[in-house]
């Protein structure tokens, strides 16, 4: 068996990071921490592009890595340090399962995002088609954080993270979508961080917190 | 030339509309922006029957039979809607419920809705079809949270979080068909999301992908649709946003959804040769009827009532889609047209009556009709017809689906029987006292807008008794073009 290029491996251990990261991020109370988890996964996905552009010579790629500098390194961690400090909310409270429990709960959703993977990576011909399972895990992983956190601010996180995730299995499967759906995408999470802004002033000015616990009185019993 | 028009109608009203401001006119000036996109989609439509299917901007954007009738509708409802808006949203100022600043987000937003909405349902390509779908949503959130009372913050979170995360899953299998497609359409991938490439070489899709993809897309858009058990956010964001809103999100957006669930379910059953596709359609769509017949039940606010029978309306056409066929699709697409007229209708009159009575809560509501026949009437006779009472056109397109039900599905007829019954009692037992009870209204300062309930109304009715044999043949192109088992 030959070994793998290098850069393969290399690829191989990023996407093993954004693994461990979403972890991380699973574990995170402190929402501060939170946004510096997910400003290091926009790093990671960063290298991994920029290494997937150089091997493959696509210049797409490049545009891509540029977007997500722009975006998800230096853009949104940055609005939301911004929210964090004028709204002041600095940590989660207690999530809906406890952090060991949600750990265990990730474990097997890992199991399961691979194998529902295996069937693409067998059929995909990208160096990165091992990574396609890692990015569905991250994705299932996000999901499960905005289900179990409380705080709207670590419900957003999450949502990010999911979005990473699916740009990480774009890019593993397929080298990237199309330019003007890139494009697209990008324009969406930016509008979207910009009415969450806004919204987020909203939600706090009518309860004086962003506790989700407030917005639970639209229930079927009435 | 016509399709620019259309497209670019309502982004520059929405520019101009923010400019505008709250300055007096900018109801009006919203009424001449969609009067203007409703024109250029009338053109649009008469070149398309005229020169058949239209494919534009480097096969970005096309034309069918299929699309074009929902543009059309669209764009017409998106006119009456702001015919409509004008007496309701000065009211709502006046009520002190608006300040200028909202109105003019209103005013801004309503156009970009509209623009989203055409460019999800004209677009060739699968990726730009996601972008306009979430840009839909992104557009709308602040609109249902334009009151800002808490019961609105919480319907707009939960709008924008359960929407966002179920449009991430139809992401995931965009890419999945991408990925899917770029191996059959080759590695250059420029055209491997556009649906005419896909759907031409549907055959060759690898199976095992594509039925994966398709979940993913289902669940995804399934969730704006307002399928059960993903409808969570549809009656609180109909229920809390201003009245206009729930109408255009229940007559056009949810249309707007089911088009982009059917355009997928085409290629996956193209590329899966079973019928995996309809039957998920089906359980779907079987499952959502009864979820809503029985919320139906529990219903105190009048627009939370008309949002469940939204989502009761969906599931049958969703089911009907599912079933697939020319017949059943033909009467998927009478279905899809007649509920966006009736229901769009209905919040018309809905949204006067709450204003009368000042609240939305159906006991607070009385007496209708000695106040104000026309709101009365209008919501009586907008009630009948979407509870499927010859002669309206609900009647022909629920016949259509039952009896052909009957014949493939047998055991799925008496779940749908059923269920439209207890929605028939549920509704009208509601709507009765409301509208010939004791009156407990007031007087509004200004007139409200009738003539788009009536005008609805009346398209309806002649759908009913009659089908102009040119929309019939619309109807059949269409139908034909879903195709299905």
């Amino acid at each position: 068996m030959n070994p793998m290029p290098f850069d393969v491996q290399l690829l191989n251990a990023l996407s093993a990071l954004l693994l461990l990261l979403a972890f991380a991020m699973l574990s995170q109370r402190r929402i501060v921490t939170l946004v510096s988890l997910l400003a290091v996964q926009g790093v990671l996905l960063l290298a991994a592009t920029l290494l997937l552009a150089w091997r493959t010579g696509e210049t797409h790629l490049y545009f891509s890595a540029a977007l997500t500098l722009g975006l998800k390194v230096i853009f949104l961690p940055w609005v939301l340090y911004r929210l964090i400090r004028r709204l002041g909310v600095y940590w989660d409270s207690e999530p809906l399962i406890n952090i060991p429990g949600t750990m265990l709960i990730g474990l097997l959703i890992v199991v399961f995002a691979f194998g529902l993977a295996q069937p693409i990576s067998e059929l995909a011909s990208t160096a990165t088609r091992s990574a396609i399972g890692i990015a569905v895990a991250v994705i299932l992983l996000s999901f499960l954080m905005m289900i179990t956190r409380r705080k709207a601010m670590s419900q957003v996180v999450g949502f990010l993270s999911m979005e990473n995730g699916l740009f990480f299995g774009a890019m593993s499967a397929t080298y990237g979508m199309p330019m003007i759906v890139e494009l697209g995408v990008a324009l969406d999470v930016l509008v979207a961080m910009l009415v969450l802004g806004v919204f987020f002033f909203q939600i706090r000015e009518q309860f004086d917190s962003l506790d989700l616990h407030h917005l639970e009185s639209l229930k079927e019993k009435r | 030339m016509e399709f620019l028009l259309l497209l670019g109608t309502p982004l520059v009203g929405a520019a101009a509309l923010a400019v505008w401001g709250a300055r007096p006119r900018a109801p009006e000036l919203n009424v001449v922006f969609s009067l203007a996109t409703f024109l250029a989609a009338c053109a649009l439509t008469v070149r398309v029957i005229g020169e058949g299917e239209l494919i534009v901007a480097r096969e970005q954007f096309f034309i069918d039979a299929f699309n074009v009738f929902l543009v059309a509708l669209t764009a017409f409802v998106g006119f009456t809607t702001s015919l409509f808006s004008r007496p309701y949203m000065r009211v709502e100022m006046e009520h002190g419920r608006v300040t200028p600043r909202r109105l003019r987000l209103y005013h801004s937003m309503y156009q970009l809705f509209m623009a989203t909405m055409l460019i999800a349902l004209t677009t060739n390509n699968l990726g730009l079809l996601w972008v306009a779908m979430e840009a839909a949503t992104l557009s709308t959130v602040l609109l249902v949270t334009l009151y800002r009372t808490p019961a609105s913050l919480e319907a707009g979170w939960k709008y924008f979080i359960l929407c966002g995360v179920g449009i991430a899953q139809a992401l995931f299998g965009t890419i999945l068909l991408y990925f899917a497609a770029e191996s059959v359409l080759g590695v250059e991938g420029v055209n491997a999301l556009l649906w005419t490439h896909l759907d031409s070489v549907k055959g060759d899709l690898e199976p095992t992908v594509l039925s994966l993809a398709f979940v993913f897309l289902l669940v995804g858009y399934g969730t704006k649709v307002g399928l059960a058990p993903l409808h969570n956010w549809l009656p609180d964001a109909h229920a809390e946003g201003p009245t206009p809103i729930s109408a255009v999100l229940s007559g056009l957006l949810l249309n707007v959804a089911v088009y982009a669930v059917v355009r997928c379910k085409v290629l996956a059953e193209g590329a899966l040769r079973s019928d995996l596709p309809s039957q998920m359609l089906m359980g779907f769509g079987l499952l959502s009827v009864m979820l809503a017949a029985l919320f139906l039940w529990r219903q105190r606010d009048i627009k939370r009532l008309f949002a469940y029978s939204s989502i009761e309306h969906m599931g049958i056409i969703t089911f009907a889609f599912g079933m697939g066929g020319p017949v059943a699709n033909f009467a998927a697409l009478l279905h899809m047209t007649v509920h966006s007229l009736t229901k769009s209708a209905i919040f018309f009159a809905v949204g006067h009556a709450a204003q009368k009575a000042g609240s939305q809560l159906m006991e607070n509501i009385r007496g209708l009709v000695t106040l104000s026949p026309t709101v009365g009437w209008g919501l009586m006779l907008g009630s009948i017809a979407i509870l499927g009472i010859p002669p309206f056109g609900v009647f022909a397109s629920e016949f259509l689906i039952l009896t052909t039900a009957m014949k493939e599905q047998p055991w799925a007829t008496p779940i749908l029987l059923f269920a439209l019954g207890i929605a028939f009692a549920a509704i009208f037992g509601r709507v009765q006292p409301m509208v010939f009870g004791e009156p407990t209204a007031k007087r509004l300062p200004h007139p409200p807008a009738l003539i788009p309930v009536f005008t609805h109304l009346a398209i309806v009715l002649v759908l009913g008794v009659f089908i102009p044999p040119y929309l019939a043949d619309w109807y059949r192109t269409a139908a034909q073009l879903i195709g299905g088992p």
